[in-house]
Order: structure tokens, then sequence, then C-alpha cells
């Protein structure tokens, strides 16, 4: 019980880190990126490259493949989301599906349908576990992915909040017009902000490679995953995606226990109780208001 | 001047009622076709009958709703499970088709209140989500076996060269009913409402459009469509693997076809169906690079051509030839061809 609780709160700073670039590209830019996941798997495949035909480690890899993902995040906003956005609310979500499609579809022609896994290429963090008190064991790489996690989402808060780029970022979101007036590049801050994702995306792809088993196709169920913690964290706060990850991941461990297709069932259910309960409660308050 | 009354506020043009009669005569040739053509041709029209199903209302859905699904894949498959369900339950596997599709129907009015609160890409992915949860769920019942899936037997009761005509025959069916719906719906006082929504959600609400039970109406229609698709699909194909039915593939077909034929216009879904018939008989063999090309097209036409080849053909020619809508006709300030 303990066991599970523990290992279920580590699962869910993976889902908060790749939440993280998903919840900060929707509050500066109101796109969800549907190839987001797909990212993630490009990201997991490149440094799976580097490692296995040039010997490179997936950390040293991360210093080639987040330079890569900034220069892509660049592109995409330039090409693909500002271009889309001007065409209306609903053609982005049209467009970053499609390259979700022509991503996966890529990935699988080059890479085979085999399963593959970053685990051979980190030595023993893959398996190294240190002993909590109470004979609970928990994994060194689940410890580390839950502190990269708090680490992205605060470090993306702060430079939000903080820096000159951050508050660039916050006019930009809030009207790129005034924003322009005031001597901000709105396209290069939107830029930027998706360059910034990305980099966060390909953290969360090398945490995915390290931590499990990824193929050409395991984009679709990330971005499910990210999405289900940035709504249940009820999106926009650091807390609050950590929580909606953490939440994600109880439900999924509980679930698992009961089944074997339990694990995505209890997952997908919660998030449609997060749901159900958001809509329902304004309505309960407004009544319980109205009768007293 | 006389500017202000030499007007006419037109719906029927001469090329649209040509249109209208050509589509009767291609119907009626459609119905009678079954006596001539060979049963490999008789498989693959109902395929297309499938496809023109399925883009028809995703295209009711996104391009006059406004509403963007990645998930209507539940609907398709849920169309074909129910099928599976209730001739397994002694049902004759021609009713259970259309039974499931109103099954399905009836399970999307309660989804529609949660699902319809959810905005633009909210709602593109909570449709995923539900296909997601709804795929799990149906694997868990023991008729379907898991992945393994199961098939359609009661159909092999029927002698083979029936029972294609018959599939054949519901197929063309529910496609001319569901356009023939589609076309009387968007006419009426819902579609003024509908094209309103999709125009400007805010304005059409603010003078007096009830946004949301139109979009409820057109969300279980296209739910009711998509099942009924799945059920034919079910019936050509046989067996019943979770995997083929809930994948986001089939919206991904979906999508490719409306975005190709035209968002948001009658026509186009139709000719974008039959577009991606042509291209998934020609190239559909070569596997992954034939998704690749699929994606890319899309994700092309988004950026560069976002109302598709019908949406391009009506702005440069005018050209209706299954009007929906109204236009104004100004001759005396636009000359005879002006419109609106």
């Amino acid at each position: 019980m303990m066991n599970s609780l523990i290992q279920g709160i580590l699962l869910g700073g993976y889902y908060a880190l790749i939440a993280s670039g998903l919840t900060f590209m929707f509050s500066v830019m109101r796109i969800i990126n549907l190839a987001h996941g797909s990212l993630a798997v490009v990201a997991a495949y490149a440094l799976f490259a580097l490692a296995k035909n040039l010997g490179v480690s997936p950390f040293t890899g991360l210093l080639i493949v987040l330079p890569l993902m900034a220069i892509a995040g660049f592109l995409l906003q330039r090409f693909v989301l500002d271009r889309s956005l001007r065409a209306g609310a609903l053609v982005p979500i049209l467009a970053t599906f499609g390259l979700a499609i022509v991503l996966d579809n890529t990935l699988f022609e080059i890479f085979g349908a085999n399963t593959t896994s970053l685990a051979p290429f980190v030595g023993s963090l893959s398996y190294d576990s240190i002993e909590l008190p109470g004979g609970i064991y928990v994994g060194v790489l689940a410890v580390y992915i839950f502190a990269t996690a708090v680490v992205v989402l605060v470090g993306l808060q702060l430079l939000l909040s903080f820096t000159p780029i951050g508050r660039a970022i916050r006019a930009t979101s809030e009207d790129p017009d005034t924003a322009g007036l005031v001597g901000i590049n709105a396209r290069l801050m939107t830029a930027t902000a998706a360059a910034i994702a990305l980099v966060t995306v390909g953290i969360a792809g090398a945490a995915l490679g390290m931590r499990g088993t990824f193929d050409a196709y395991s984009g679709g169920a990330q971005l499910l995953f990210a999405f289900e913690a940035a709504v249940i964290g009820g999106a926009g706060s650091v807390w609050g995606t950590l929580l909606g990850g953490i939440v994600l991941a109880l439900a999924q461990s509980f679930g698992a226990q009961i089944s074997p297709l339990g694990f995505l069932i209890a997952g997908h259910a919660v998030f449609f109780l997060v749901l159900f309960v958001r809509l329902l409660l304004p309505r309960l308050a407004e009544r319980m208001r109205r009768q007293a | 001047m006389n500017a202000g009354l030499d007007f006419r506020v037109e719906r029927w043009t001469i090329a649209s009622r040509a249109a209208i009669a050509a589509a009767a005569v291609i119907v009626l040739g459609l119905v009678v076709a079954p006596f001539v053509l060979g049963p490999g041709a008789m498989d693959r029209l109902t395929i297309l009958f499938v496809y023109v199903i399925l883009a028809a209302m995703w295209n009711a859905l996104a391009g006059y709703a406004g509403l963007v699904s990645v998930g209507q894949q539940v609907f398709f498959g849920l169309g074909a499970y129910f099928t599976i369900r209730l001739a397994d339950a002694g049902l004759n596997p021609f009713v259970s088709m259309v039974a499931a599709g109103l099954i399905v129907g009836l399970i999307a009015l309660p989804l529609s209140f949660p699902m319809l609160r959810l905005r633009n890409g909210e709602f593109a992915i909570g449709m995923w989500v539900l296909a997601e949860l709804t795929h799990l769920l149906v694997n868990l019942d023991t008729l379907v076996k898991g992945e393994t899936g199961t098939s359609l037997i009661s159909l092999n009761a029927f002698h083979a060269p029936l029972r294609r005509a018959t599939i054949y025959w519901l197929a063309l069916a529910a496609m001319v009913a569901l356009l023939g719906g589609l076309f009387v719906l968007l006419r009426s006082r819902v579609g003024a409402s509908i094209q309103a929504i999709r125009d400007n959600e805010e304005a059409a609400a603010s003078v007096g459009v009830r946004v949301l039970s139109t979009k409820r109406l057109i969300f279980i229609f296209a739910a009711f469509g998509a099942a009924m698709a799945g059920a034919l699909w079910l019936a050509t194909a046989l067996t019943f693997q979770p995997k083929a039915y809930f994948s986001v593939n089939w919206t991904a077909y979906m999508i490719f076809m409306v975005l190709v034929g035209g968002i948001g216009t009658f026509e186009g879904a139709i000719l974008g169906a039959i577009l991606f018939f042509l291209i998934e008989t020609w190239f559909g063999s070569s596997g992954v690079w034939y998704l690749i090309g699929l994606g890319a097209t899309a994700l092309l036409f988004a950026l560069l051509l976002p109302k598709g080849i019908w949406g391009e053909i009506e702005r440069r020619w005018g050209l209706r030839l299954l009007p929906v809508g109204y236009r104004l006709n100004i001759r005396s300030l636009l000359g005879k061809d002006g419109a609106a």
C-alpha cells in the first residue's frame, strides 16, 4: 500500500514533466499542440540513435538534442502554429494532428516496429534503488525524474514571472498588438516560448526513454497523459500540474492492482471524474446559493 | 437609380438544380448497379459509401458546429461493437446494425453534456481520451476476447451474393439518408443557427441562437452517422478487433477527407471522400509512406489552403451545387454574376 503510493507519486513526476510543456504552450499561445507526445518520442529516438551509433550517453546526448528541440520549436511556431492560428482557432488542432501523423509514421519507417529503451545506455541508473525506512525501495531514476519535473515547473514559473523575456512573453500572450506598440517583437516572443516548450518536451522524452520502453506510436499516449495531468491539475499553476500528474499516476497504480487493463482505465476514469466534478460543482453551488 | 431594388436573395441556381438532378440520377444508377457489377466492384463501392458517411459526419461536427474531434473513432467502434453484441443476442445482423447506430446516438446524448463544455483543443483531445477509455472497456467484454476480437458469425448464414448486395444497398441507403438528413437539417431553421455558430459563436448567441442545444443536435447526429459507418464496416470486414475499430487513424482519415475536400462545405466532404478513396486504392498498399503522405497533405492543406479544394472553387467561381445557405445577388452593383 505504502509502496504503491510512493511509486505512484514518483510516476506522477514524469506526467507533470511531460505536461509542463503542454500547459506552458497553452498558457502562452492558447494552442494545444497535438504533436506534443510525438515530439517527445522524436527526442527519445534521437537520444537512442546517438547512444547506439556513436556511443554518446543519453545525458551527454541531451546537450545536442535539447538545442535541436529548441530550434524545432522555433520552426514549429514560425511555419506551423503562427500560420495556422491566423486561419482560425480550429486550424492549429488540425495542423498539429497532421504533423503528429507524419512524425509517428516517419519514426516507424526509420526505426521499425520494435519497442526500444534508453535504459541500456544509462548504466546502473536504470535499476539502482535506495531503501527507505520500512523496507520500501524506490528507483533512483524515478527520484531524479521527479526532481527534474519540479525544477522544470518552478523554472518555467520563475522565467515567466521575473525575467524580462518572461514579461515580454506574458505581454504577447495577453495582447500581441499592444505588446508590439511598446517595442516587443511578438512573433519572436511566441517563437521563443515555443522553443522553451520544446526543450521541456526534449527533457520529457529523455525521461520517457530512460524509465521504460517506447515505440514509434507512443506519442499519442504521452499526449493523453500530459493532457490528463494538466486538466486534473487545473492547468496554469506549477503545483496544480504536479498534483495533476500525481493524481493521475496514483489512480493508474491502484487500477493496475485490480486488472491488467486497470492501469489505463483508472487513469482515464479519474480524468473524467475530475471533469464531471468540475462541471457539476459550480452548478451545485449556484443552486445552494439560490435556496439559501 | 433603383439600385436598391434590383437584387435577389437566391438559394437555387441553375447549376445547383442541375447538380440535384445529376445526384438523383447517380443514386438511381447506384441502386441498380448490383445487377451489373462484379463482387469486387460492389465491395469497393460499399467502402466508398462508408468513407462518404464518415467525411460528411465529421464535416457536420467540425465544419458546421465548430467542434474538432480527434475521437470520433469512439462512435465508429461502438457501432461495430453493439452490432456484434446484438447479433450475438440473436437479433438479425442487419437489424442489429441499424439498432447499434440508434443505441450509439442515445449514448451520445448524456456524453454531450460534459464533452460540449470543453473548448477547441480540449474538446479534441477529450474526445480522444473518451475513445481510448471506451476501447479499454470494450476489451473487458468477454465476448470480444480482448484484442483477439471476434466476428459477426451470423452474417455467414446468408448466401454470399445476397449478403454482399444487401450490405451494398444498406450502405447506399445509409449514405443517402444521412446526406439527405444533413442537407435538410442544414437548410432548416436549425441549419441557419448552425452556420451562424460556425461563423461566430458569440455573435450567434447574442442574437438568440441556442448554441449549446444546436451543437448537441449535431454531436448526436454525427455520432449516429459514425456508428452506422462502423456497423457497415464490420459487415464488410466480418471481423471485429477493437484495436482496428478504435484506432485514431479513422479520425486521421476523416480529417484528411474534410480538409482536402473543403471544411464547412457540403460538397467538399463528398469530394474529399472520393479523393481519399482513389488515393487509398492507388497508394494504400505502400503502408507507412501512405500514412506519411496523408498526414503531410492534411498539414499542408491546413497551412496553405484551409478551406480545401471545394472552398477554393466556391471562392473563385461562386459555384454551389448543393446549396445549404442563401446568397445575395446584387445585379445592379456587381453585374449579373455578382454574388455575396
